[in-house]
């Protein structure tokens, strides 16, 4: 299906590490155009730090990180987003003291062209109208999934090819989580490829293709999301089944 | 009290308070994008005033007549050469400490303060410099015996240190650069993130800080016609104080601690003792530090988590 198409995002044995600790052992991965790709993984299984590595921060210790075949390794982090992606992170990020039209325009940082901006910006109204409401109020009194959808509106102005999400559950009411998860898939439907990193699993893998499993800084499973939901070992690790 | 001995410290002060206010948002700026005080800050000032001269003598030599073109095209130039100097002490003296220890950067900013004070003795002479008076007269407001007056020059003073304040509140607010450096103030590594290359809006930030403490020496210089290569020091101090007077981080506060050291520094030494009025100065820094350490303006933001 997708998958004759070359991959958008290809990350071979990567290792990274801080100090005297590896946290990643080799972890290989690939995203393809217009896929939704998540990876799972407990606390601590390394899902944030391999987000990171993809911004050169911190850098990988061996592997590679090739983004339409060019390798991110050696980029600043700067360069890293003009290559056309974008990273919701985790705690969501935003400017606090900005107000919410003006936390949404430093996503055009990343952009060559600013063309076409003013209708992302009607497109992510339509996606967020909560955003359309307070777009002058200051971002640091929004609630949390008010900010969620903030540093993902924030993302997409940046009109990326890959976006990335860093746990975008974290935190955040079941009902809002939902919400947001309907959103993305809306996202996607227009074509957007998307890396959703997340330990809320039954979310995430409902609406991903398809899934890899982090465990202990190595792929342990990965295949189709639906299945992956259904595995007896998924279920155990992960979705509190028996 | 007496009315017209106010009326002038007022005066006086305001056109005092102004100049700290130009050159405590370089302290301010500074300290919010990258955390340290930039205490070669004041020395900007002090070359500030020996560009003055420069540009006085060699724009009169190349024949401008007119004090205003002359004005005009001193600031311009020593705002020029003063931003240089500002991108390349950041770049040299403090961006390869960035990361380490808090301690690190201050005490290179010490000595790059001295390197400059040296520098310029060395090059200029220790002695006492000047500059001609290029505007005369004074509106006077009161009779022969009674009066107090607003020079011409304190003027000038008063609305060029205004539109530069207005000119940089305008950037931070409205422009990109000004987006993208209050981005790097509150989160660099999210900006970063999102494509903002930090180096390059600390660079500007430093750049800006000394184009405004140049409008400051360019003023003061032209008003008090003397100088020498220590003026920074006591200007940097003052200044110093009044951006953590007005809450340090926050560029409204330093404005409005500027006018008021200023003010109150004016007013004591009219009303009380002007040998003092650096104590007086000083010991409102202590007050502040004890009663409202976050000072004027500075609050912390409030965040949601």
């Amino acid at each position: 299906m997708k998958q004759n198409q070359p991959a958008l995002l290809q990350v071979q044995d990567l290792v990274v590490g801080y100090r005297n600790t590896e946290v990643l052992h080799g972890v290989s991965l690939e995203v393809f155009p217009s896929e939704i790709v998540t990876l799972i993984g407990c606390n601590g299984a390394g899902k944030t730090t391999f987000l990171k590595s993809i911004y050169g921060a911190p850098r990988p210790r061996s592997g590679k990180i090739l983004f339409r075949g060019e390798d991110l390794g050696r980029l600043p982090t700067h360069q890293v987003a003009k290559q056309g992606l974008s990273l919701v992170p985790e705690g969501r990020r935003i400017f606090p003291g900005m107000s919410v039209l003006e936390n949404l325009k430093m996503g055009l940082s990343a952009r060559a062209q600013l063309e076409g901006s003013e209708a992302d910006l009607v497109w992510i109204f339509e996606l967020f109208p909560r955003l359309k409401e307070r777009s002058s109020q200051r971002a640091g009194t929004l609630s949390g999934g008010e900010q969620q959808m903030l540093a993902i509106g924030r993302s997409l102005m940046a009109r990326p090819s890959l976006l990335l999400l860093d746990e975008p559950s974290l935190g955040l009411a079941p009902l809002i989580v939902r919400a947001i998860f309907e959103t993305l898939k809306q996202v996607a439907a227009e074509g957007m490829t998307i890396f959703l990193v997340e330990q809320n699993a039954n979310q995430a893998l409902r609406l991903a293709d398809r899934a890899y499993v982090l465990t202990n800084g190595r792929i342990s499973l990965s295949g189709v999301g639906l299945e992956l939901l259904a595995d007896p070992e998924v279920q155990r690790a992960y979705l509190g089944g028996h | 009290m007496d009315f017209y001995v106010l009326g002038q410290q007022l005066v006086n002060g305001l056109v005092l308070g102004a100049t700290y206010g130009l050159v405590a948002v370089g302290y301010t700026m500074v300290y919010g994008i990258i955390g340290m005080i930039n205490f070669a800050h004041g020395e900007i000032y002090m070359l500030s005033a020996y560009l003055t001269a420069i540009g006085v003598s060699v724009l009169s030599y190349w024949g401008f007549g007119s004090p205003w073109a002359l004005i005009a095209l001193t600031l311009l130039f020593a705002m020029a050469i003063t931003s240089l100097y500002g991108v390349v002490i950041e770049r040299l003296a403090y961006r390869p400490l960035r990361g380490s220890n808090r301690l690190a950067p201050l005490i290179s900013a010490i000595g790059v303060s001295l390197i400059l004070q040296n520098y310029v003795q060395l090059s200029q002479g220790a002695r006492n410099q000047g500059v001609p008076t290029l505007i005369d007269g004074a509106l006077r407001f009161g009779d022969q015996e009674h009066f107090f007056q607003i020079t011409y020059m304190q003027v000038v003073i008063i609305v060029v240190a205004f539109i530069s304040m207005l000119g940089l509140n305008l950037i931070v607010r409205y422009t990109t650069l000004g987006r993208a450096c209050r981005a790097v103030q509150q989160d660099r590594e999210m900006a970063q993130i999102l494509g903002i290359h930090a180096d390059r809006i600390i660079a500007a930030v430093f750049a800006m800080g000394a184009a405004m403490a140049a409008v400051a020496g360019v003023l003061i210089t032209l008003n008090y016609g003397s100088f020498d290569f220590f003026v920074g020091f006591i200007t940097g101090i003052k200044a110093f104080t009044a951006a953590v007077l007005g809450g340090i981080g926050s560029l409204p506060g330093a404005m409005l601690g500027g006018v008021l050291l200023g003010l109150a520094e004016s007013l004591f030494s009219g009303f009380v003792n002007s040998d003092y009025k650096d104590v007086f100065a000083f010991g409102l820094l202590v007050a502040i530090l004890i009663f409202r350490p976050s000072g004027l303006l500075g609050k912390p933001i409030v965040e949601k988590v």
